[in-house]
């Protein structure tokens, strides 16, 4: 039952004797104003300034201002000479793109202004697979990045094309004259055209070679894949097929494989009919998949290999020896309940070992899996680290003559970073083509400027049978060339890249023409279901039944905003709070509560509400990382630290973003588990977390959930209570009372927006999505830590346990036997007294866990809007609370006075000043700059307007078109982001809309009902199937 | 004696007082008086006396020649094709009456003279005048026969501006009489004054009455006044709240750029265009039917009428703006785009033109031009003046949020014909009880509505 439950945010609020947690309960700031302080200045009495000085002051200023002011500044508008037929000024145009960037990928819609991108937004036809993530929306932002190399540069000294072609067409010449080594080193590709010029580059160069290198490597499953169905790929499962997931370790609803699966997994965690998926995640870290998972256990890596034999002997009833985890009743559960959904069961793992993958394919073939069955195959990873090892032994030994790189940055992304960078020096001629000068641009002798994917060709076969194109939105904005046109021209291929690609498209477009494909973006023109293969898996298993475990298991993982570290110049997936840990700008190693406590190391939240963290230093095999800050994470599993890729970069980037440890250093032998001794240091790290900020002030839960039987069996009332208040001594439904007559709002649009927590997986898409759309202002690492982020959108991460009196109660009566063995090995999920009573004094070991979504609340008895002095907010007739930012004068009252904390307030003047230097700072990143939306300046306050721009746009569009909107045609930017479909936006007084339905469910509630505020946001009861 | 001193520094204060107000409700009436109606009639075109030639009617010849012809020829200068000016002697006529009906045939037929002006004026195919007869282009050939006058002809020129003038100055006379009259009257009744009390002395003296002579200085006045504290605190009060008006009426009109009219980098004449010309707003602005913006026209768009327009008629010419300066206009405009005119070609070098921008709207306030141009169907006029009479565009409105709202308070929505306001107008002429429904109707007047 939802009301049994005790939410927490962060751990220091499960502790009982921190004073800091109830002082900031209780605050109304978060931080105290310090009049105390300035009035105690002692300089204050002595200054030379009286006080008729200072009146004289602002007097003159006042007078100096306002005549200033008289005299209007004089604007120029300048027309096209010749206008383009498709652009008219002030009308967007939406192109169909792709993105891949070796990492990301997503079948896009780039919206443009005037000619420039400023928003990405997902495309929806058919057989567009992939939806954009927080990375894939933020790079529209990349684009305009100040720091782009923006000439081809030979030595560090700008060049021109004709001198780099010259250069490499000598260098070539002469490796074919003296036959020595050319390599190609590229991220993946999975471009047809790119890989024909590459073919055609290495027939005419023999002595040349093409090496794929991942940062993040996924060669196991690639191997796995490779021995099982005889091809270079991943599966591609369809998690809406499969009923019961089983998750050893792979984070699907991250970058496990790439990613991409939230939405089918979404599919079938909605209750319909009283049936909903069921998840097991088995992991180390806290991940999203792991938050949204009915049942989590945390265990260390080398334990998951061992559940993942357990799983396989029970489920091909073979009997391979495994050592015994502290799991195995879970275990032998999830086995269980896999074997009776059969086909439609699925188990994934993401343990970078072939062994484990190909046992992952043995399960599911022997379930008959649906899910693998009617998988496609993706060609997003085809790294292989074999080949990558043996380039760097080559060119260590001067082996490499010539060395071409495109979109990898090895220096920074190899664990042996530097040995590449000495090894550069012994290559002849080494060009990297890429956007930035990165630490691999900077050690190459020719940095070879290339465009950003908005300004580019290509072609792509992300997964088997599908053609994705990529065209430019945008004419190239410096002097850069595709690593692709450099191939034609090496090549001696005439034309450019776009008649190349062209030309070699029509065994790809099917019934499709080119036209089409180009509009739609894409085409679908095969089937791409996987072909029967098989492997000796029993080998595999016992193979990974004999494999070690370490004393301290460090998991390295890629974090929802910053993924590999391409884009670590992007001030929004900078100031994109994590999901799990809520902490931005930055990475850090998590660990558990009882790990940190023996390192005696720990977080501690200061008295301005910031969070700050112990030091510590990781040795891995030799290689030590200093200074990495320690966050403890609820939920992380004892033994297992986990550290985050992407950080810890200096090269192009500017000073504010070089924030973090670059954990790509201990990333041997590509492996994302390694061996770790950790020391604590001296010292704390100040964090910019925003978990500890916006508490609800004791208002109560606002979260309700509740469990799948509960759900199916008993009555909305008892999972779904609607609050209630006393009036005249009787109580009586919170919604049914009201101080004010309501407006009658059945005419016209009312707008609404539903969010499921069922189907909210925390991807964040939406927070930069809204950033993009509603030019959100960036504010940088110390002012988020003072609490002053502007997110319009924040996903709040509530941790939770059964932890009320009623529900340990009940937990304590059913603890069967005294479970000593478990007990000892340090269990905390046996049901008998002794690990029982350890599990409830730690209540924070393996937390349950809820995102939710919270922007303005549109309440149509909006707390704001009555004490705002000037009127400055006020409510529209179709349900959207309007803050007019020309008319605030900032007291600030608004903000004070919302019950969700959602207003944001403008402490200082965001662009055109130096101390944010950020996008909004130069004439390049303001090019984003959604121009239907205002820039609010110094002093205002600003929230949510539930994308009004975007309302009144559908509204217009409809009236000069003559007709109706149609049932689901109104969209804010987070709706239309959202690819799981857990936010759905309309109009409720179209009975026909989906959110019209929506609010009709009786899993529909409001946040704070009995506050009486009648929102326009609504949520549905979080239902898990435990 | 008795002093009366007191009454007569009375009268005097409130002859003072008078004298304030006065200055200051003279205030009321300095709102600008309506501009006077530009007297319209252009000058009728020149009616020349039709100098027969050749068989042909000249002025029936220009008639046709404009209708026909003017879109690609001068008579004087080569545009898309040839100029004209004595086409008929080069040529002989029967084999211009086949070009003319249909040149592209002629040339197919392989005709030798054919092929050669065909290859001589770059190869630019004529478009065929089937509908032609030969008495009319025996017509037309006149009137290209027709000598080159050897001046602008001045007494066309100058009847329209002469006529302009008069009308102008005849405003002006009449407002400067009225106001002579007035003086002259209160001259008078100085005058009158000065008599009568020059005649009243007269018979007081001779009547043996002393007239009082003032002793007191000037300055006893001020010093009564500030004995006096009721007046002091009566009239600095007046003193604050006229300030404050007037101060509240100059911080008013801070930023409010009404009739605002900068130089621009080229003498666009909206008069030219829109008034005598009868273009339609929306052929320039044609961004206002779909977009937020009503769009500067491109130079592409200029060019295409300019292309063949390259210099404005002797009519065009104002007292003020000559031809020359017109024409200067057009080169400047020929610059930016990049035509040769003599080559009749782009040259690819281009200059954007820098307008200065007139209507500022701040950055806080959406106006989307399509609502109001497209749906509402409001003409430009309304908002933008009567643009067709502008010789320098300015600024129209007020653009403030009053003048705004009030329109919004006032406007009927259009609603008729159009599917998306059936439904809501049903509901809202219920919930209202009246069949025509306001902008506010509709909760146009809602912050959030423009400011976002």
């Amino acid at each position: 039952m939802s009301s049994n439950k005790k939410y927490w945010k962060s751990v220091e609020e499960l502790n009982e004797n921190s004073s800091i947690v109830e002082t900031l309960r209780n605050n109304e700031f978060v931080e105290e104003i310090p009049t105390d302080a300035f009035l105690a200045d002692e300089s204050l009495s002595s200054s030379s300034t009286s006080r008729r000085d200072f009146l004289k002051y602002v007097g003159f200023s006042t007078a100096a201002a306002t005549l200033a002011a008289c005299e209007g500044p004089v604007h120029k508008s300048i027309p096209y000479v010749v206008q383009p037929e498709t652009i008219i000024p002030g009308v967007a145009d939406y192109y169909a793109t792709t993105m891949f960037d070796g990492f990301d990928f997503a079948n896009l819609l780039i919206k443009t202004r005037e000619g420039r991108p400023i928003k990405v937004e997902n495309n929806r036809l058919t057989g567009a697979k992939f939806a954009a993530n927080a990375r894939a929306h933020a790079s529209v932002l990349s684009l305009y990045d100040s720091l782009r190399l923006q000439n081809p540069k030979i030595e560090g000294k700008n060049a021109s094309w004709s001198d780099v072609n010259a250069r490499v067409k000598a260098s070539l010449a002469e490796a074919k004259a003296s036959g020595k080594q050319v390599v190609l080193l590229t991220s993946t590709l999975a471009s047809p055209s790119t890989e024909r010029l590459i073919a055609d580059f290495i027939a005419k160069n023999p002595t040349a070679k093409h090496v794929v290198y991942d940062a993040i490597s996924e060669s196991a499953a690639l191997d796995a894949f490779e021995t099982v169905y005889g091809e270079r790929g991943l599966a591609d499962y369809d998690f809406s097929k499969a009923a019961m997931i089983v998750s050893i370790g792979a984070d699907f609803l991250g970058d496990w494989q790439g990613g991409g699966y939230d939405s089918s997994y979404a599919q079938g965690r909605v209750p319909q009919n009283g049936k909903m998926s069921k998840h097991f995640q088995f992991e180390a870290n806290m991940t999203l998949s792991g938050a949204a998972a009915d049942k989590r256990v945390p265990m260390s890596v080398a334990d998951q290999k061992l559940a993942l034999v357990k799983i396989y002997n029970a489920l091909t009833g073979s009997s391979i020896g495994t050592a015994k985890t502290a799991h195995d009743a879970v275990i032998a559960k999830a086995a269980e309940q896999l074997k009776q959904a059969g086909s439609k069961g699925l188990l994934v793992s993401g343990i970078q070992d072939k062994n484990a993958q190909l046992l992952v394919f043995a399960i599911n073939q022997v379930l008959k899996s649906e899910a693998l069955a009617q998988a496609g195959v993706r060609y997003v990873r085809k790294g292989n680290n074999a080949q990558v090892a043996q380039l760097l032994k080559d060119m260590a030994a001067g082996a490499v003559h010539t060395l071409i790189m495109s979109g990898v940055n090895p220096v920074y992304t190899l664990a042996e970073g530097e040995a590449f960078a000495n090894a550069l020096g012994k290559v002849k001629l080494s060009v990297s083509f890429t956007q930035r000068e990165d630490e691999t641009a900077l050690k190459s002798t020719i940095a070879a400027a290339a465009p950003h994917y908005l300004e580019s060709w290509n072609d792509h076969v992300l997964t088997k049978g599908s053609y994705s194109l990529t065209q430019p939105t945008i004419r190239p904005l410096f002097n850069t060339k595709q690593f692709q046109e450099a191939l034609m021209t090496w090549n001696g291929v005439a034309g450019t890249y776009y008649d190349y690609i062209k030309a070699g498209a029509a065994g790809f477009l099917g019934s499709s023409t080119w036209n089409q494909a180009l509009h739609d973006g894409l085409t679908v023109y095969g089937g791409g279901v996987l072909a029967g293969g098989t492997a000796d898996y029993a080998a595999a298993a016992s193979a990974l039944a004999a494999s070690k475990g370490a004393k301290f298991e460090l998991v390295l993982y890629s974090k929802t905003g910053m993924g590999d570290g391409q884009q670590a110049n992007n001030p929004w997936l900078q100031e994109f709070p994590d999901p799990i840990t809520r902490v931005s700008w930055d990475n850090y190693l998590t660990l558990s509560q009882a790990d940190a406590d023996a390192l005696k190391v720990g977080n501690n939240i200061v008295a301005n509400g910031g969070l700050n963290g112990s030091y510590v230093t990781l040795t891995v095999n030799g290689a030590t990382l200093k200074n990495v800050p320690v966050i403890v994470q609820p939920g992380q599993a004892k033994g297992t630290v986990g550290l985050a890729f992407g950080y810890g970069r200096k090269a192009a980037l500017k000073e504010e973003m070089q924030v973090g440890v670059n954990a790509y250093t201990l990333y041997k032998n590509f492996n994302d588990v390694q061996s770790v001794e950790i020391t604590a240091e001296s010292g704390e790290h100040e964090f910019a977390c925003v978990q500890s900020h916006k508490t609800l002030m004791g208002r109560g839960d606002i979260v309700k959930e509740t469990t799948l039987e509960i759900f199916n069996t008993k009555d909305a009332e008892i999972w779904n209570p609607v609050p209630v208040v006393s009036l005249d001594h009787k109580e009586v439904e919170a919604t049914k009372v009201d101080l004010w007559e309501s407006f009658d709002r059945s005419i016209g649009h009312h707008f609404n927006l539903s969010i499921d927590l069922n189907s909210c997986t925390g991807c964040g898409a939406c927070v930069i999505a809204c950033h993009a759309e509603n030019n959100v202002p960036v504010v940088g690492k110390s002012e988020v830590r003072r609490s002053r982020d502007m997110h319009w959108l924040r996903i709040d991460r509530y941790y939770s346990h059964n932890e009320t009196f009623l529900g340990d109660t009940e937990e304590k009566e059913n603890f069967d036997g005294l479970g000593l063995g478990n007990y000892l090995v340090g269990d905390g999920q046996a049901d008998a007294s002794l690990p029982g009573f350890a599990r409830l004094e730690n209540p924070s070991d393996n937390p349950q866990v809820v995102f939710q979504p919270i922007m303005c609340q549109h309440c149509n008895h909006a707390p704001c809007e009555t004490v705002c002095p000037v009127a400055a907010t006020s409510h529209g007739r179709q349900g959207q609370n309007q803050m007019a930012y020309n008319r605030c004068v900032g007291t600030r009252y608004c903000a004070n006075n919302c019950p969700y904390k959602v207003r944001r307030f403008n402490w200082f003047l965001y662009n055109h000043n130096d101390e944010f230097n950020f996008h909004m700072n130069d004439d390049l990143g303001r090019m984003v700059v959604n121009p239907d939306v205002n820039v609010r300046s110094r002093g205002v306050m600003e929230k949510c307007s539930m994308c009004i721009q975007k309302t009144q746009l559908t509204i217009l569009t409809a009236k000069r078109e003559g007709r109706p909107v149609e049932a689901n045609e109104f969209e804010t930017a987070c709706s239309a982001a959202c690819s799981t479909g857990a936010m759905v936006f309309g109009d409720v007084n179209n009975k026909e809309s989906e959110v019209a339905q929506l609010a009709e469910s009786n899993r529909m509630y409001h946040l704070l009902e009995h506050v009486g505020t009648k929102p326009n946001v609504f949520y549905h009861v979080k239902v898990r199937n435990t | 004696m008795k002093k009366v001193g007191n009454h007569n520094s009375i009268s005097k204060m409130y002859s003072f007082g008078l004298a304030l107000m006065l200055t200051f409700s003279l205030s009321t009436f300095a709102q600008d008086p309506a501009p006077a109606a530009p007297a319209a009639a252009p000058a009728d075109a020149a009616a020349a006396a039709p100098a027969a030639s050749a068989g042909g009617d000249v002025a029936k010849g220009k008639e046709l020649f404009n209708t026909n012809c003017a879109a690609c020829h001068n008579l004087d200068k080569p545009m898309t094709g040839p100029a004209l000016r004595g086409v008929a002697n080069k040529y002989d006529k029967a084999w211009l009456y086949k070009w003319i009906k249909n040149s592209s045939a002629l040339i197919a037929s392989g005709d030798a003279q054919a092929v050669k002006v065909f290859e001589e004026n770059g190869k630019k195919v004529m478009t065929a005048f089937p509908q032609l007869t030969d008495a009319d282009i025996d017509n037309i050939l006149a009137y290209t026969s027709e000598p080159k006058p050897e001046a602008p002809a001045p007494a066309a020129g100058a009847v329209g501006p002469a006529g302009q003038g008069g009308g102008g100055a005849e405003g002006g006379i009449s407002n400067e009489v009225i106001l002579g009259a007035l003086a002259l009257v209160m001259l008078m009744l100085v005058v009158m004054l000065l008599l009568v009390n020059n005649v009243l002395t007269k018979i007081a003296k001779s009547n043996g009455v002393e007239i009082p002579v003032r002793t007191s200085n000037p300055l006893s006045i001020w010093k009564a006044f500030a004995q006096n504290q009721f007046l002091v605190l009566v009239s600095s009060i007046f003193l604050l709240l006229a300030s404050g008006y007037f101060a509240y009426g100059y911080l008013m009109q801070i930023g409010v750029d009404q009739d605002y009219a900068p130089i621009q980098p080229i003498h666009y004449s909206h008069r030219i265009h829109a008034g005598s010309n009868g273009i339609d707003c929306k052929y320039c602005h044609s961004a206002a039917r779909v977009s937020k913006n009503g769009g500067i026209p491109s130079l592409n768009i200029c060019m295409n009428c300019h292309k063949n327009i390259s210099e404005v008629s002797d009519t065009t010419a104002t007292a003020e703006y000559s031809k020359a300066f017109y024409d200067a206009q057009i080169q400047k405009l020929y610059d930016a785009v990049g035509w040769d005119k003599s080559t009749q070609s782009y040259t690819g070098k281009t200059k954007p033109v820098k307008w200065v921008r007139i209507h500022n709207l701040p950055d806080f306030a959406y106006f989307n031009h399509s609502q109001h141009v497209t749906v509402a169907g409001i003409e430009c006029q309304k908002c933008h003046g009567p643009v067709e009479t502008y010789e320098i565009q300015k600024q129209f409105a007020p653009l403030t949020m009053g003048w705004c709202i009030n329109c919004h308070r006032e406007t009927e929505v259009k609603m008729e014909g159009n599917a998306y306001y059936e439904k809501i107008h049903a509901e809202l002429s219920k919930k209202y009880g009246k069949e025509k429904l306001t902008i506010a109707d509709m909760g146009g007047l809602e912050c959030g509505k423009c400011h976002y």
